[in-house]
């Protein structure tokens, strides 16, 4: 039987924004059947999200949806989460808005391990805006704002989250679907800070600058086929021959005690102030 | 009559922050607000909130706001430099009609300035600090009193209007000691945002049809729908219509414009029969208080006007006072910022000069007596 999108979509709302050719629509579809295979009450669910093509992910959903500042999706969640720790709170996050502007709230979230899922959607570039660098635009890519090719290096979300203490990081690409559906329902149903790093393609305004790399949106999606590899095979593979490879699967997976717990623990069942 | 304290502003802040029913705190640590954190950190869990200490002073106010869309009152404090970190997301606030209290315990200066010493630099940016056209509530606490009970205050204007309210003080008052009787609970009233009564698929969030101050569900209980920080119509969706787009600019100015008596207040000292009147806020105006009675002792009708709710600013009484004094002086602590709304309220009637100091040091009594001298000349 198909899946019944409808239930979950704001119809009145659609079409969305995103241009053709892009893969949030693949990353938005694996989400909502990631929330309906966790059976949460549809009621029960928050979608929090900053700004840029991603962030307009919440109009489109039907669930508390609620469309923030650049970079600050992760601490108007945090605040939702700890005033009602019952709410399910998802965090859909641009490369951008989730690892520059972001950054700082990002690896706070991390370490705090508070019970957010957070979806980023890397396509590595400032799509909204017309195709300016991101901190996953790799080196020497072209760019509106690096036209003679990137001299920074990028970032690995997963790398960074791993090490600034989430418990639950996996990565997967628009190329491979029915693995974004298992890692987003595991990473909701983590108990504790969960990053799952989609990787995606943006033709329009990355894609389009790079021909010689990629002619269509086809060639990239193909890179995503091709340059990844699974986490087990990575274990077998040296240094080298990772280089340029993207990992994919689940990538690090620990219990650690969830922030909101945490606070009832210290603050003591009985809830009085601690004595002078 | 409950029990009595003898506390500082700051912590009447955090006792009025809970008399008002504040369940959560969001906040980051910096001179002089710091003791209203540490006193939540340590009352909140005690009567079923939450307090957290977040990144920074961004990430505090966004916290603050997620938490009141999920239902609960909620307040950051801080001071100068946290006070502009927090401008954006105020103006988010402003523009979802979310309600949240902010606590400026201002400090001296611009940049880091003065973290320890008191000033008053900071009653522009209450004003206008954030982006774009936005409605604004401040309310200028002068004495530990006075911090208790507009805390409370600020928090039933935010919920009442759906709006951010500043509470705005400064060093002085956040750190001095005075003697302060609790009110018991149901001696002063508290005010609940309205709730949507309608069936969940009825529901818009900002629904004109039950006024300017819509009713407000919560994240989670039953109304899915949609809040963003894009100029929107009446079902939080964005909207690219100029007609929709005037209304609710209209609409979130509107709703404190025409419900002024709800929202001004101001106090008028040994003004019945004054000849020269200062205007003046926070510590600063105790300070004038008692300068217009040493002045008086000289045999000048000296009198003090201080705006309470400092925004929106009070110009239908500052524009009456001018009808009944000779002279205005306007004494703050900054380079004049309060002068230019009273000389806008005053419209020439009469002549308003301006007393600045913003050396980190308060405006002694001495400074503003001479002052009154000069104005009865």
């Amino acid at each position: 039987m198909s899946f019944d999108y409808e239930r979950y979509l704001r119809l009145e709302h659609l079409p969305h924004l995103w241009c053709p050719g892009c893969s949030h629509g693949v990353v938005t579809k694996a989400l909502l059947r990631a929330i309906d295979k966790q059976g949460l009450d549809q009621d029960k669910v928050v979608v929090v999200s900053g700004i840029g093509c991603a962030s307009r992910l919440p109009g489109y959903v039907d669930f508390c949806t609620l469309h923030t500042t650049h970079g600050r999706a992760l601490p108007f969640a945090t605040g939702i989460k700890l005033a009602r720790p019952e709410l399910h709170v998802i965090v859909v996050s641009g490369d951008g808005d989730a690892l520059a502007i972001g950054g700082n709230h990002f690896i706070h979230a991390c370490r705090r391990n508070i019970d957010l899922t957070l979806v980023i959607f890397n396509n590595s570039i400032y799509g909204m805006t017309g195709g300016q660098y991101s901190p996953t635009t790799p080196h020497g890519a072209i760019s509106s704002t690096t036209p003679f090719g990137n001299p920074d290096s990028a970032f690995d979300a997963v790398e960074l989250a791993k090490a600034a203490g989430a418990t639950y990081v996996a990565r997967t690409t628009a190329h491979h679907v029915r693995q974004m559906d298992k890692l987003i329902s595991d990473g909701i149903g983590h108990a504790g800070f969960a990053v799952i790093e989609t990787l995606g393609i943006c033709y329009t305004n990355y894609g389009r600058r790079n021909r010689k790399r990629y002619r269509s949106n086809q060639d990239m999606l193909r890179e995503l086929k091709e340059r990844t590899v699974t986490a087990t095979k990575a274990e077998t593979m040296s240094a080298e021959e990772l280089d340029r490879r993207w990992v994919v699967g689940l990538l690090h997976r620990e219990e650690r005690p969830v922030y909101t717990e945490c606070c009832e623990e210290r603050t003591g069942g009985a809830r009085q102030p601690p004595e002078k | 009559m409950g029990s009595v304290k003898f506390i500082q502003g700051n912590e009447a802040c955090a006792e009025g922050a809970l008399y008002a029913g504040c369940r959560f705190f969001g906040g980051y640590p910096i001179t002089p607000s710091s003791e209203i954190a540490e006193i939540l950190a340590r009352r909140l869990p005690g009567v079923g909130g939450r307090f957290v200490q977040m990144e920074d002073e961004i990430a505090s106010i966004a916290a603050t706001i997620g938490a009141s869309l999920a239902g609960t009152k909620a307040m950051t404090a801080t001071s100068g430099p946290g006070f502009s970190l927090m401008q954006e997301n105020i103006g988010f606030a402003c523009l979802t009609e979310i309600p949240i209290v902010i606590v400026n315990v201002m400090r001296g200066g611009p940049s880091t300035g003065m973290p320890t010493a008191p000033g008053q630099g900071d009653v522009m940016q209450a004003r206008w600090g954030t982006h774009g056209d936005h409605p604004a509530i401040s309310l200028a606490p002068m004495s530990v009193r006075e911090f208790f009970e507009e805390t409370v205050r600020a928090f039933n204007l935010s919920e009442r209007f759906r709006t951010p309210v500043t509470v705005l003080t400064e060093e002085i008052v956040g750190h001095t000691r005075e003697r302060l009787a609790l009110p018991e609970p149901g001696d002063l009233e508290l005010i609940e945002r309205v709730k949507p009564t309608v069936p969940p698929a009825d529901y818009r969030p900002y629904d004109t049809g039950f006024g300017d101050v819509p009713p407000m569900a919560n994240f989670g209980d039953g109304y899915r729908f949609h809040v963003t920080g894009l100029v929107h119509a009446e079902d939080g969706f964005p909207t690219n219509e100029p007609s929709v787009i005037a209304a609710k600019e209209r609409r979130i100015h509107d709703k404190l414009g025409k419900a002024r008596d709800e929202i001004d207040r101001v106090d008028e000292y040994l003004l019945d029969d004054a000849e020269v009147a200062m205007v003046a806020i926070c510590s600063t105006a105790r300070a004038a208080r008692r300068a217009a009675r040493e002045a008086r002792e000289q045999g000048i009708k000296a009198g003090v006007f201080r705006p309470v709710t400092l925004w929106p600013f009070p110009d239908r009484q500052v524009a009456a006072l001018a009808e009944r004094v000779n002279k205005i002086v306007v004494a703050e602590m900054n380079l004049g910022q309060i002068v230019h709304e009273v000389r806008r309220a005053v419209s020439g009637k009469v002549e308003v000069e301006s007393l600045t100091q913003a050396d980190g040091e308060p405006i002694a009594p001495g400074t503003l007596c001479e002052a009154f001298r000069e104005a009865a000349r």
